[in-house]
């Protein structure tokens, strides 16, 4: 190796070196308060409860873990499926499931009608789309108490119109939660999809009309597949949170209508089970991971479909 | 007869339910609003315009001091978040990739994979040992924890800009003998400026808004405005709560509103 071959490699290593020092900062806070204490979480996962809150620390036990699924039997001891805790998981996957197909119907035409209005006019509706997103995610729930509460706007419209004579009990219902998460993550999905129909080429959409498609069949067959990655991106932006939503459900779906995020509260105050809680979050942190891998796979195929 | 032109680019009902998603949008925030300046007791009644509950609020201690709890953290938070985003996404632009570099992005970004309530008990496992062991239950905790997941944040902007930003203004100012650290601060760090007070507010909103981490990590008597709305929704509650959240919808809406406009004069 000649002295300029060292001298050229001295100065990549130290240009790495620097650059480790220069993102430490960031790694350093991100690994104390953010990435650290999950591994932190997964240790307490297996240790035995306190008898007030905490574990007893290091002692094994994998009753954390067992009691996310099964529950003991009070007088025999048999596990058995812990029910109350399969129906909260349960809905939490169905109301994220319905949340996203309710903003998909909604996002999907409001991102068509914003990407076909005339070039200075987009960015005035994208702003208007903005606007509610950066708002306080606690302010817009309570927002949407206020609407559909049994004195609310929602139920007094409707009594004044006839058309009901008793107020509607939607809020402390399974509805109220869909109706929150569907009105607090809509921007999620109108943006991303935006994005996409944004890139269209309506020529196609032309060339389709010529070869006598009908209007469902230019979207089914046209508008669908080209747009499908702002597709994928939406419904993932808004599966993921509503899976781990904890503000809207407690606000607006009351103590009955838990979900995941308040059963995991519920275990680190009055329920006093650490471990289970800890072991309840690392499975909700698990559906998050399948629900990224499921968005990875589709994404980097239908990449590779438009190639 | 005119037959109306053929429009290949819309499809039938999408404007209406277009319409539809803003007049939803819009609704409750309007109708949330509008009852910050009722005059009445209670939510369920309009009983004309006044500015009494902003009065009441202003007057209210909790309030006042949830508030400035809220904008010393989101102050100090956005200010360390953007000082180490914009540190890190020097290191991580303009480079061969080189060994760890996925790394680092992937843990400046992990903030945004993992639901905040799994985070926030996470930090309450450990922060509450931290307190017990070291006696200290300050603010430090909820300004760390805020700085970690902000920096995600203030770092998109700004990596963004470096990596479209020309390097023949850095190698001009090299070859006109300015030393490395002249150059960043005579040039990089002017070019970067709009990128860094964009992080900077992103991070700040995203700090004003929590609740959840927030929520799990603060100690006794810390509480900020968003968890302190969050205390008082339990009970029956006055418009005076409509007339806070006004407030802190004003500021946010600001503030998305500068954003905006410096994202725009960089285009």
């Amino acid at each position: 190796m000649s002295g300029a071959q060292k001298a050229a490699l001295a100065a990549q290593k130290r240009n790495i070196r620097n650059r480790w020092l220069l993102s430490a900062p960031a790694l350093l806070t991100i690994f104390v308060a953010a990435a650290g204490p999950l591994f932190v979480m997964l240790l307490y996962s297996f240790m035995v409860k306190g008898d007030y809150g905490d574990v007893k620390f290091g002692q094994f036990s994998t009753e954390g873990w067992v009691s996310v699924f099964f529950q003991r039997d009070m007088f025999d001891d048999t596990l058995g499926l812990a029910e109350a805790h399969m129906s909260i998981i349960w809905r939490s996957i169905k109301l994220s499931f319905y949340t996203t197909i309710l903003t998909l119907l909604l996002g999907f035409p409001t991102a068509y009608f914003i990407a076909t209005r005339p070039v200075h006019t987009r960015e005035i509706w994208v702003f208007l789309v903005t606007i509610p997103f950066w708002t306080n995610l606690l302010i817009r729930t309570f927002a949407m108490q206020q609407v559909i509460r049994n004195e609310g706007i929602l139920n007094n419209t409707l009594i004044w119109l006839g058309i009901i004579d008793r107020p509607l009990q939607i809020i402390y219902t399974d509805t109220a939660n869909l109706l929150g998460m569907t009105y607090v993550y809509l921007p999620l999905m109108v943006l991303p999809l935006y994005a996409s129909i944004e890139k269209l080429d309506f020529r196609l959409l032309e060339a389709g009309y010529d070869l006598y498609a009908n209007r469902f069949q230019v979207l089914r067959r046209i508008v669908i597949p080209l747009v499908k990655p702002g597709l994928i991106a939406g419904s993932i932006l808004v599966f993921i949170p509503s899976l781990g939503a904890y503000v809207i459900p407690r606000v607006l779906g009351g103590g009955k209508n838990m979900m995941l995020g308040n059963l995991i509260e519920m275990q680190f105050g009055a329920g006093r089970n650490w471990p289970l809680g800890a072991a309840m979050s690392i499975t909700l942190m698990g559906f998050v991971m399948i629900a990224l891998l499921v968005y990875v796979r589709n994404a980097s195929r239908s990449g590779a479909g438009h190639a | 007869m005119l037959k109306r032109r053929f429009d290949t680019r819309t499809q039938p009902g999408f404007g209406f339910v277009a319409l539809f998603t803003f007049f939803a949008l819009y609704l409750p925030i309007g109708a949330l609003v509008a009852y910050s300046f009722n005059e009445a007791e209670s939510l369920s009644r309009w009983d004309g315009f006044s500015l009494r509950w902003f009065v009441s609020a202003w007057h209210n201690d909790a309030v006042q001091d949830a508030s400035i709890r809220s904008l010393v953290i989101a102050t100090w938070a956005a200010v360390l978040a953007t000082i180490a985003a914009t540190m890190a996404a020097l290191a991580t632009t303009r480079t061969e990739p080189y060994r760890g570099l996925t790394f680092k992005y992937a843990l400046i970004n992990q903030p945004l994979m993992v639901p905040e309530i799994v985070t926030a008990v996470a930090l309450l496992i450990v922060f509450s040992r931290v307190k017990v062991y070291t006696g200290y239950s300050g603010l430090g905790y909820l300004i760390m924890a805020h700085t970690a997941f902000c920096i995600p944040f203030a770092y998109l902007p700004i990596r963004a800009r470096l990596e479209s930003m020309d390097l023949t203004l850095e190698r001009a100012a090299a070859d006109l003998y300015a030393t490395p650290w002249k150059t960043f601060l005579r040039v990089t760090l002017p070019l970067l400026r709009p990128a860094i007070v964009a992080g900077f507010m992103l991070a700040f909103v995203i700090s004003l808004d929590d609740v959840v981490i927030t929520e799990f990590v603060k100690s006794g008597g810390q509480d900020t405005l968003p968890t302190y709305m969050l205390g008082q929704l339990r009970r029956e509650t006055t418009p005076e709560i409509n007339a806070i959240a006004t407030v802190f919808l004003a500021l946010s809406t600001v503030l998305v509103m500068i954003f905006f406009f410096i994202n725009r004069r960089k285009q």
